[in-house]
């Protein structure tokens, strides 16, 4: 077996950026909680791998916990799309061309026709700035994207001869799309997911940089772009560093995505944007 | 066609040079908060006064840059020996921008419409001794008090005591009409209001053609937009950090000064876990101040000990009262028997005194076993729930009125200090004209606020201004809250 050049490289990257986030759990290499002055805006040393914020909090701990954040509410928003799109989408498929179809779908369709930044905004605004709220904010507009791919691909699979063979041995519509279209489309949700959890990163930190998202002082590389973006003149690993992080997590998770699609079925390419 | 083309070469040329050779006349301030109306005797919002005060408005007396009072729309005054009656004697021909004539008619109707019961104004209690404003002729205004009140003209200065022209006090709050050397031109809402000079004014005449005021609420923005010149000055620069930058540029200057701004860690004194005074006490010996200042505004204020700014004469420093000592903080806890479990909301404000500020708080808390909800706030929130609502019990905000130590009065205000004692002190002071008495009521005062703990007191905000290093004229210190414009000129 051959594996993609995109497969190894995501591959890597996710590893990376999950061991890290787990390590965190147990150990930092210094406390971000305790706030130190004295010793605020270092610059990178031996000590300090990526240097010192405005409060004198180590860096590249606050990112390192910044990623249980990220991982957090990136993987609960995922699942809520998956948990809720994906029944939603066979749901469809398997009642094509009917009013609850048009219902499911429609009803997709005005999700997306909002900006969901704006969304996000309104939810935090109505129930306040946390992570739970982000994570609703997130997982709803997971749902649709969801639900499209999985209408898609299962409508597709539908119109194939084995899922006649079931029906005429008596299958009904419930146990047809569990057991043969659901495990035939399984591949692509995989897919979908990988990207769909690097856009979630993306969405939380772009929520916390506008102050949405978890609050102060529990970190997270949002907030962390933009507390340090006045300082970027004159202290760029302030935001140089966290940054990046969010730049490699989101590539390491899209390659890994899109190796998994190439590594799956190659001739599944097109069928998937 | 083929003269077009250098036609217009030479015109776009004179176009982009044509700026360079005018003579600069107008000025750009940049603001971080936008007011909400342009009526200072209707609303509380210092960005009301910061840009109208002395620009737009004036009053009978009126702050000069040094913190001093000096004659304004009454040119003199004379006080009974008892101390009860003013008269004083107002400019002549001095005219509303609409048109309309001033004289002591229009005195009379702005002060009673100030300390009217159903009035909207900020600071009723500075025309509370007020028993009646009489006209004795059309120049000339007998005010009669029914206490004398030795700061009774220092009141009159505040920005919350103009003089509006009855006419157009019902839109004072959209299009303002005022005395001042500035007319009001446009308000672009959200973006700026542009000022432009009154040839009729009566006073010294200003050098500027056109002013504007820019809201810029955004730190980041407020760095870009003086760096690319799109404002010439931001008096309030809400981005400390990057003044280190600023005073290295020969083109700007760094102006630090003081202003009035008691920045404190406000306390929700009815709040069930901190009506304890001991642990109000332990709040206040587990801030380090130094941190805070260091920390939130990169070295910029002075530590404060009471509700008192530094620079005025009576002030004591009452700083080791509170000093940092988290030891005696924990034991003061668990004396008040909250030692552990003691969860605070803090709810900050967006200015980043207050948002950096309350984080660095929430650690120093922590350290002796208070934890804190943080809470960030747009100011539209914060007033409603804080200031408002009474609904917290931590939150950060600077008081940038100056002398307001009365505030502590009133035990409805939103940290619902309600003590006896410092009401009798405020009443003693009203009544007394003597300053050397005076000064000590004030200090008690001082003292009876620190010894209860009502806040934690943090720093005087420092004044960060910035601006072009050719713009001169501007305040350096804050006596009230004001941009004044009426000295402000280029140099060549």
């Amino acid at each position: 077996m051959k594996f993609p050049i995109s497969f190894i490289l995501g591959f890597f990257l996710s590893l990376i950026f999950l061991v890290i986030t787990i390590i965190s759990f147990f150990w930092v290499p210094h406390d971000v909680e305790t706030l130190n002055i004295a010793n605020r805006l270092k610059e990178p040393s031996f000590e300090n791998l990526l240097g010192t914020d405005h409060f004198g909090r180590d860096i590249f701990s606050m990112i390192m916990i910044g990623g249980q954040t990220s991982l957090s509410v990136a993987l609960i928003a995922v699942s809520l799309g998956l948990i809720l799109g994906v029944p939603l989408g066979l749901i469809s498929a398997s009642l094509r061309g009917s009013l609850i179809d048009d219902i499911i779908m429609r009803g997709n369709d005005l999700i997306f026709a909002f900006p969901s930044l704006v969304i996000a905004i309104l939810i935090t605004a109505v129930f306040g700035p946390s992570a739970l709220n982000a994570i609703i904010a997130i997982g709803i507009f997971n749902i649709p994207v969801f639900a499209r791919v999985t209408r898609g691909a299962a409508i597709s699979i539908w119109t194939l001869d084995f899922i006649s063979s079931a029906r005429i041995a008596g299958k009904g519509s419930f146990r047809i799309s569990l057991e043969h279209i659901l495990p035939n489309i399984l591949n692509l949700l995989i897919v979908q997911g990988s990207i769909q959890f690097s856009l979630g990163i993306l969405a939380e930190a772009g929520l916390s940089y506008v102050g949405l998202g978890v609050q102060p002082p529990a970190p997270s590389w949002g907030r962390m772009l933009a507390d340090s973006q006045t300082m970027i003149s004159f202290a760029p690993n302030l935001a140089l560093f966290p940054g990046i992080t969010i730049i490699l997590a989101v590539l390491g998770l899209n390659l890994l995505g899109d190796g998994t699609r190439d590594l799956i079925d190659p001739r599944l390419q097109d069928k998937i944007k | 066609m083929k003269i077009l083309k250098p036609l217009l070469t030479i015109l776009l040329t004179v176009m982009w040079l044509s700026p360079l050779y005018a003579e600069k006349n107008s000025v750009v301030i940049g603001m971080q908060l936008e007011p909400p109306n342009l009526d200072p005797t209707g609303g509380a919002a210092a960005a009301i006064d910061e840009v109208v005060y002395s620009n737009i408005y004036e009053g009978l007396t009126r702050f000069r840059a040094d913190g001093s009072v000096t004659p304004g729309l009454a040119k003199s005054w004379t006080i009974s020996n008892d101390g009860l009656v003013y008269t004083f004697k107002l400019q002549e021909n001095v005219k509303f921008h609409n048109g309309n004539n001033f004289d002591a008619f229009d005195v009379q109707f702005s002060i009673n419409r100030a300390r009217d019961e159903n009035s909207t104004n900020a600071q009723k209690g500075l025309f509370k001794g007020i028993r009646s404003v009489d006209v004795v002729n059309s120049s000339v205004v007998k005010i009669t008090l029914s206490n004398p009140n030795g700061g009774f003209i220092r009141n009159l200065a505040w920005g919350d005591a103009i003089i509006l022209d009855p006419d157009t006090a019902d839109s004072a709050a959209s299009e303002p009409n005022g005395t001042g050397p500035f007319k009001f031109s446009k308000w672009i809402k959200g973006d700026r209001v542009e000022l432009v000079k009154n040839n009729d004014y009566w006073g010294e005449a200003i050098a500027l053609e056109k002013a504007s005021f820019k809201f810029i609420s955004d730190p980041t923005a407020a760095f870009a937009a003086l760096m690319a010149g799109d404002v010439d000055a931001f008096p309030v620069y809400p981005a400390p950090e990057t003044l280190a930058q600023f005073e290295a540029d020969p083109n700007f200057n760094v102006i630090v000064g003081s202003t009035e701004g008691e920045t404190i860690l406000s306390t929700n004194n009815k709040s069930e876990k901190l009506k304890d005074v001991r642990v109000r006490k332990a709040i206040a010996h587990a801030i380090n101040r130094q941190a805070i200042v260091d920390g939130a505004m990169f070295g910029f204020g002075t530590p404060i000990g009471t509700h008192f700014a530094p620079h005025h004469p009576d002030y004591i420093d009452l700083t080791a009262q509170s000093n940092y000592d988290p030891e005696k903080s924990k034991s003061l806890l668990s004396e008040a028997g909250v030692s552990d479990g003691l969860t605070l909301s803090l709810k900050l404000p967006p200015p980043s005194y207050a948002r950096r500020g309350g984080e660095i708080i929430a650690s120093q808390l922590r350290e002796v076993g208070i934890e804190t909800k943080i809470e960030n706030l747009e100011w539209a929130q914060w007033l409603e729930q804080v200031f408002k609502g009474k609904d917290y019990d931590l939150t950060i905000v600077s008081h940038t009125e100056p002398m307001d130590i009365g505030i502590y009065g009133n035990p409805s205000y939103y940290f619902q200090y309600d003590s006896q004692e410092f009401r009798n002190l405020m009443n003693a002071l009203n009544l007394e004209t003597n300053d050397q008495e005076r000064s000590k009521i004030l200090k008690n005062a001082q003292k009876l606020i620190a010894d209860d703990y009502v806040n934690g007191y943090l720093f005087q905000l420092a004044k960060t201004g910035v601006a072009n290093s050719k713009l001169i004229g501007l305040w350096k210190n804050s006596p009230t809250q004001a941009n004044d414009l009426t000295g402000v000129s280029w140099s060549n």
